[in-house]
């Protein structure tokens, strides 16, 4: 099996709480978030021992002390730019020939000269 | 029964006077009417005290570039004689690389003079980045309140990334699930540690940005002889539309047309736990740009600073998929590779100026960092994994939340005027809404309203007219 995760003394951790629960959110909320706790996840400096899930006490860098469940030990970030988008791939190519064309359209228009690359 | 809501709601004017260290009251004149301009300059700062704010903080005097190749790309759909040149200010450029920096000094600055040992700001834009960094040199400690997650723990990779961009700022950053209730939470946290309010919406954030409307029309007028024909503004809360109109018109610049611009969200519930992922732009969208401009003074401070209808000339929607596009052909043919939603207004502005005259000159005034999360990449993956279908094509079949079309071609890009008229009409129906029932608007507030919404006192009391019908 492998290795439970446990946060010990002064690792860098987050905690998961509940602020409020559905009966006691604002009024006018859409249904599908009314029947929802408003969540909250703060990281901190672990002032004692836990298991994932279990109830924990951090200090935030700010130094205000939160208590909630143990939901990450060292939490990372985990966004990445992903694969190339097949729509846009070609935008490079296609306008970068675009603007050449209208540039010696334009520059046979003006004196028949041919125009230079980025310039004008 | 009273919530634990409800309690601290009840409370919200005491903590944020106290949070704010200024007293709004001193303001008002009447149920609808207040003392704008009184108000913009309670602080006491002039705007060159302000530039000599910015300078210290590293923010401000960022480059403005022509933009040579996406001008003549928008002149090769334009009809004869038409394709105005194309600028941007790259407010990337900034230290935590947005305009959001210009807000964010002055809010820092003053917190450090009032001696306030921290700030509190809840936002998940760049405005948190330009918080925290600001605070990191100003020694202050600092608590960014996101709305990150929806109730599955999936977190909006652009609002992600801003939370890392935060802590590595040295910021808590305290991540809640979707609901408006994040203001609830603020003023907690603001009761409980003492911290100044570092609002988006206070004088002291909105007057930051005049220096952008400033530096814009100085730096056109060396350029090019003249001040700017349009200046097109990205759009959300109305800070950017409001700080830079007000900079424009300080530096004598009163002729420039203020063109604001938003991503078109429409049908897209902004509390709603569903919708949350099914967006890929997080700010600069109408979700923020038509509440917040029809009744500015829903922000989290009781007169907001930013007033963005007593500026706006036009008011331009653009579709995501139209925005995505623009931002991929500017990193390919100018070189900047910047974020999407900062790209907003330049999406506009390149449907605008293939309308205008050659001679006409259109500065866009921002663009913001990009990177992981952020990038029109990462949007367009996470929307895909949300079930977004993402396709090329016409950006007309555009629909919030169910497909995302990106444009074939430069040509297809084509902003929508959205009604600003009946935006005017709005504010004013919700100004009277916000009054005591029965009360009935002086010629002050006749005056106060035609202001308001840069219009004159004979439509304002046209359309209370036709209210008093309804």
């Amino acid at each position: 099996m492998a290795d439970e995760v446990r946060a010990r003394e002064g690792d860098w951790v987050e905690v998961e709480v509940k602020l409020l629960d559905p009966a006691d959110r604002s009024g006018n909320l859409p249904p599908e978030t009314a029947e929802k706790p408003l969540m909250m996840w703060v990281k901190g400096f672990a002032e004692g021992e836990a298991a994932l899930g279990e109830e924990l006490t951090i200090e935030t860098i700010t130094g205000r002390k939160v208590t909630g469940a143990l939901s990450a030990v060292n939490p990372g970030y985990y966004i990445t730019y992903g694969d190339p988008i097949p729509e846009l791939t070609h935008v490079g190519r296609d306008l970068r020939a675009r603007l050449a064309a209208f540039r010696r359209s334009e520059a046979g228009l003006a004196s028949g000269a041919t125009a230079e690359g980025g310039e004008r | 029964m009273a919530t634990k809501f409800d309690a601290i709601m009840a409370r919200r004017g005491e903590i944020m006077r106290k949070a704010l260290g200024m007293d709004y009251s001193e303001f008002e004149l009447s149920p609808i009417s207040f003392d704008y301009e009184r108000m913009m300059g309670a602080h006491g700062y002039s705007l060159d005290e302000i530039v000599a704010i910015q300078t210290r903080a590293g923010v401000g005097s960022t480059p403005l570039l022509e933009l040579k190749n996406l001008t003549d790309l928008v002149r090769s759909v334009s009809e004869p004689g038409k394709g105005a040149r194309i600028f941007v200010k790259d407010e990337a450029a900034n230290l935590a690389g947005a305009f959001k920096d210009r807000r964010a000094s002055v809010s820092i600055f003053v917190a450090r003079e009032k001696g306030y040992e921290g700030v509190i700001a809840a936002t998940s834009g760049n405005y948190g980045a330009a918080v925290a960094s600001q605070a990191a040199r100003n020694g202050l400690k600092c608590i960014i309140v996101q709305e990150t997650f929806d109730s599955r723990h999936i977190g909006q990779p652009e609002i992600v990334e801003k939370g890392r961009i935060c802590e590595a700022y040295g910021a808590e950053v305290v991540q809640l699930t979707v609901g408006p209730e994040l203001f609830f939470h603020m003023v907690e946290l603001l009761d409980v540690t003492g911290y100044f309010a570092a609002s988006l919406y206070s004088s002291f954030g909105v007057s930051g940005i005049e220096t952008l409307g400033l530096e814009i029309a100085r730096e056109m007028e060396h350029l090019t002889g003249a001040f700017p024909t349009h200046v097109v503004i990205t759009h959300a809360g109305g800070g950017n539309t409001t700080g830079t109109a007000r900079g424009l018109e300080r530096a004598g610049a009163t002729d420039t047309q203020i063109v604001s611009a938003s991503v078109d969200l429409s049908g897209l519930h902004m509390a709603s736990d569903v919708d949350f992922n099914r967006k890929s732009f997080t700010t600069g969208h109408t979700g923020f740009g038509v509440p917040f401009a029809t009744w500015p003074d829903r922000a989290d401070v009781p007169r907001n600073a930013a007033r963005p209808l007593r500026y706006i000339d036009r008011y331009l929607t653009v579709t995501q998929g139209e925005v995505f596009y623009i931002t991929e052909a500017m990193a390919k043919l100018e070189g900047l590779e910047r974020g999407p939603a900062g790209n907003t207004a330049m999406t506009a502005a390149v449907s605008l100026a293939r309308d205008l005259p050659r001679d006409a000159t259109v500065v866009v005034q921002e663009t913001e960092y990009t990177g992981a999360g952020k990038h029109h990449w990462s949007q367009l993956n996470f929307a895909k994994e949300m079930g977004v279908e993402v396709r090329a094509g016409n950006p007309e079949e555009n629909a919030p939340g169910k497909v995302i079309v990106v444009p074939e071609g430069v040509e297809q890009v084509r902003a929508k005027d959205f009604d600003v008229a009946r935006m005017r009409r709005s504010y004013i129906r919700n100004a009277l809404k916000n009054a005591p029932e029965g009360y009935a608007p002086t010629s002050d507030d006749v005056e106060f309203l035609a202001a308001d919404t840069k219009s004159d006192p004979e439509t304002v009391q046209a359309t209370l007219a036709e209210l008093r019908e309804a």
